[in-house]
């Protein structure tokens, strides 16, 4: 298994393309640094022990002031602005990863459906798909939190807030895993071993995922990349809006809206540095993806 | 005048340097036809591409002469080159569907093409635009000229690609596979085309085909091209008639003949790619003997009509339907092959798929082995002709799932229909059904990209067989294959049909191949049967005008 992915045609071209390489260890870190948080991290934002108002706006280490304990300064409250964003990507990427796989699970499925079946079934999903699209993600964010808000006691509300956000990313990004599925599927679907399989009389569900679902992987993996940028993205805007996540469980998002009123006061830092930090992960990400889209077209090798 | 000496192109790649064309020399003379004919991989389509300076990069002429008229072809700079490629050198590409740019009218691809290359006012280039596509065969040349290439038909669109080769008065003309995409009575029309215009204009061509009826038809001069390099060169006559080269023997040993049934194609060991059938497998053989699969049944289908659905011309009517096939009738007795020929679009592969039940028939009714088969809506999961009815289709390089293991595919039917319900014995019947066909039976664990088209062609007819089938569907087996592999694959057919008794409907455009096949004859046109008869008969003295038309043009050797 090590040894295909090794020899294989994109991972040769991955060895070979700085850009590809620089994105790929900029989100592994990023990753790595995210899991680990709870144990890299000096201060945990969220234990109100762990850091001290006397801390409050130092700047960076290299600045006039700053402190070498804290190397990229710290918030108002003393918080260490690493540890932070540590945990806010944390925050942020487990709502992104989690919001991109309810988003591939429920657009590749529907858009399988579609493709194989056609005619009446694939109208109505389509027709769908093109109304979700026309409503912006910030729409359905705000729809969804207003159900929510209407159905649950507030008191389980707050704790919900996470799994609404996103809910809310995951439903405006089902729409491109399931037109492309769709459009995967008419290709595939003319194949001959699609047909070989429904002459044999294989259940039309063991056809979709066991024929035609390894088959298409290579645009949906694309896909998956570029989505998990934007809804990191999406996560981020929102939270920012104030419609995210509350200011106690900082995320991303979050940590800018933070930073925004120090912007003129000459704490530039504390918005800067979740922002740049947001860029390089998204930048990372969407490099990758591009490279995933140029690796898996057989036109470019 | 057109003169190749010690040819060679290179292509590099991450696993080194692959010489796609060796040594190879050539001459071409004014008026003259040089065919190059050879199987995939040969480098023909190479020689052309460096002869016109437009190799896929990273391609390159690592050694060599090429020298047309007085130019020497590889000192030109890239703008010479430019200049000299649709002036001096035209080329005729194999797909007139993707050769026109489909956005543009016939006019001003013709009138853009010429003012390219010369200094001539829209109205005289318009002039002599209408005066060609007059001389190649487009009646009402005046009219037709502003139309786009979708409103001509495949034959047609091919000789505006013609036009457009010659519109600048070339020298040399490179003509890639330029009937293969057409049917045999557009070919023989587009054929006779290339040899007026060389014997009138004294243009020298390139012809570069896979199909030895091709250049057996037209050519004066040929090279037989293997692995990149010639293996023997000479006037066609003397080549094709006393070939000298064991490859070139091989070569044409394997072409099936219109004229006469063989019993088995020779496959001398050279170009053998496995080992053949007939000793190993012998627990496949008695697997399949076990079963009912000696037991074969007939078919007979009625008056089966197929009725697509058009297009949509208004929201509130209903789409014209296309007729695909109308009435169809015709009778496979047991134990017997039935060819059902006729040209692209006659319905031929409609039929086939009704019968495996992947197309709804509007009408009419079938019958396998005495028992009425329902059509593929009320064919349900279950019913027995889903296992006994298998088919074999045309293109090995989609018929397989990429991303199964070879183990994988060929189980599916053992499992799917409860034929043998333990993994282990599936695995080494699989194994065995692979030896049967004449394949290692470690390719059990490999994925379909590792094998060549003939040896996925025999993975899929391992996967029929495994069904246990009483009646086998071939959709032209072998016509994307080369002529050797086309051979061995037959060889296997036949094999298979004498040892277990089959009932197959063995379809295909190519005369020759259904000669060598079948034992009755169905030919089809636009959706209706035009005849039905005994196979000698049928090619002896076919009755229908159209049988009779099909035959004169398929190209003999």
């Amino acid at each position: 298994m090590f040894a295909r992915i090794w020899h294989s045609d994109a991972f040769w071209m991955f060895r070979r393309s700085p850009a590809a390489i620089v994105a790929a260890l900029c989100a592994a870190l990023i990753l790595c640094g995210a899991i680990f948080a709870p144990w890299i991290a000096q201060s945990n934002p969220y234990d109100l022990s762990s850091f001290s108002l006397m801390d409050g706006f130092l700047p960076p280490a290299w600045e006039d002031g700053g402190s070498s304990r804290f190397w990229l300064g710290t918030d108002d409250q003393g918080r260490d602005m690493i540890s932070s964003i540590l945990y806010g990507a944390r925050l942020s990427m487990l709502i992104g990863i989690v919001a991109m796989i309810i988003a591939t699970v429920l657009g590749v499925g529907l858009g399988l459906a579609a493709g194989y079946y056609g005619g009446r079934f694939d109208a109505i999903v389509m027709r769908i798909a093109d109304v979700q699209l026309a409503l912006p993600a910030i729409l359905t964010a705000l729809l969804i939190d207003g159900i929510a808000r209407g159905v649950l006691p507030s008191s389980m509300l707050e704790n919900l807030r996470v799994v609404v956000l996103t809910i809310a990313i995951a439903l405006s990004l089902w729409v491109n895993f399931a037109r492309t599925a769709r459009a995967s599927v008419f290709v595939e679907k003319n194949k001959e071993y699609v047909q070989a399989a429904m002459i044999m009389g294989q259940r039309p569900f063991r056809v979709m995922m066991w024929h035609i679902l390894p088959n298409i992987m290579g645009p949906l993996l694309v896909i998956m990349t570029v989505d998990l940028a934007s809804a990191i993205l999406l996560e981020a805007t929102l939270s920012f809006l104030g419609i995210g996540l509350p200011a106690d469980s900082p995320s991303l998002g979050t940590l800018i809206r933070i930073g925004m009123g120090f912007l003129l006061s000459g704490e530039w830092w504390i918005l800067w540095v979740p922002t740049l930090f947001l860029v390089i992960l998204v930048v990372s990400i969407n490099i990758l993806g591009d490279f995933l889209r140029d690796a898996f077209n057989p036109r470019l090798h | 005048m057109l003169d190749v000496q010690d040819l060679t192109v290179k292509f590099p790649s991450r696993h080194g340097e692959f010489t796609a064309v060796q040594d190879v020399s050539l001459r071409v003379a004014p008026g003259e036809i040089h065919g190059l004919v050879g199987e995939s991989g040969a480098g023909k389509s190479t020689i052309g591409a460096a002869v016109i300076g437009l190799l896929q990069p990273p391609g390159y002429v690592a050694n060599g002469r090429l020298v047309l008229g007085d130019t020497d072809l590889r000192s030109l700079t890239p703008d010479a080159a430019h200049a000299i490629r649709g002036a001096r050198i035209s080329m005729i590409f194999q797909d007139p569907q993707t050769s026109l740019n489909p956005l543009m009218t016939i006019e001003d691809q013709l009138i853009e093409t010429m003012q390219a290359h010369e200094d001539i006012t829209t109205s005289a280039a318009r002039a002599r635009a209408i005066e060609l596509l007059e001389e190649i065969g487009i009646r009402n040349a005046a009219d037709r000229i502003t139309a786009y290439p979708h409103q001509f038909s495949g034959g047609m669109r091919q000789r505006v690609v013609i036009a457009l080769a010659l519109c600048t008065n070339p020298e040399l003309i490179i003509a890639d596979e330029p009937t293969t995409a057409l049917d045999v009575a557009v070919q023989s029309k587009v054929l006779d085309l290339i040899r007026e215009l060389a014997d009138n204009r004294k243009i020298a061509f390139i012809l570069i085909t896979h199909d030895i009826g091709v250049i057996k038809q037209i050519t004066d001069q040929v090279t037989v091209l293997r692995g990149g390099r010639v293996m023997e060169a000479g006037p066609t006559p003397q080549v094709l008639d006393s070939p000298q080269h064991p490859y070139t023997q091989a070569l044409l040993a394997s072409v099936p003949r219109l004229d006469r049934k063989l019993d088995r194609f020779l496959v001398p060991s050279e170009v053998e790619e496995a080992a053949p059938p007939l000793v190993a497998g012998v627990d496949a053989e008695k697997w399949l003997l076990a079963g009912d699969t000696t037991n074969p049944v007939d078919l007979e289908v009625k008056d089966i009509t197929v009725k697509f659905a058009g297009q949509r011309t208004s929201l509130f009517r209903r789409a014209e339907s296309f007729t695909a096939l109308n009435s169809v009738s015709m009778q496979v007795a047991e134990g017997t092959v039935m060819g059902l020929v006729g040209e692209s679009g006659s319905g031929k592969s409609t039929l086939a798929k009704v019968i495996t039940g992947l197309v709804q028939p509007s009408n009419g009714t079938m019958t396998l082995d005495g028992a009425p088969l329902p059509p593929a809506r009320q064919r349900g999961r279950q019913d027995a002709a889903r296992r006994t009815i298998q088919m074999i289709f045309q293109d090995p390089y989609s018929s397989l799932n990429a991303r199964h293991r070879i183990g994988a595919v060929l189980g599916e039917p053992l499992w799917l229909y409860g034929l043998e319900d333990d993994a282990a014995k599936r695995r080494a019947l699989c194994a065995a059904m692979l030896e049967m066909v004449g394949m290692e039976p470690d390719a059990i664990d490999k994925y379909p990209h590792q094998f060549s088209g003939g040896q996925r062609q025999r993975i899929a007819v391992a996967r029929a067989l495994l069904a246990r089938p009483r009646f086998l569907i071939c959709d032209e087996p072998t016509s994307a294959l080369d002529v050797s592999i086309q051979a061995q694959i037959l060889n296997l057919l036949k094999d298979l049909q004498d040892r277990f008794g089959l009932t197959m409907l063995f379809v295909s455009h190519n005369l020759a191949v259904v000669r060598q096949m079948s034992d009755r004859v169905t030919v089809l046109q636009r959706g209706e049967v035009v005849e039905t008869s005994e196979s000698e008969a049928f090619f002896t003295a076919p009755a229908a005008p159209y049988s009779r038309e099909l035959l004169s043009l398929t190209p003999t050797l």
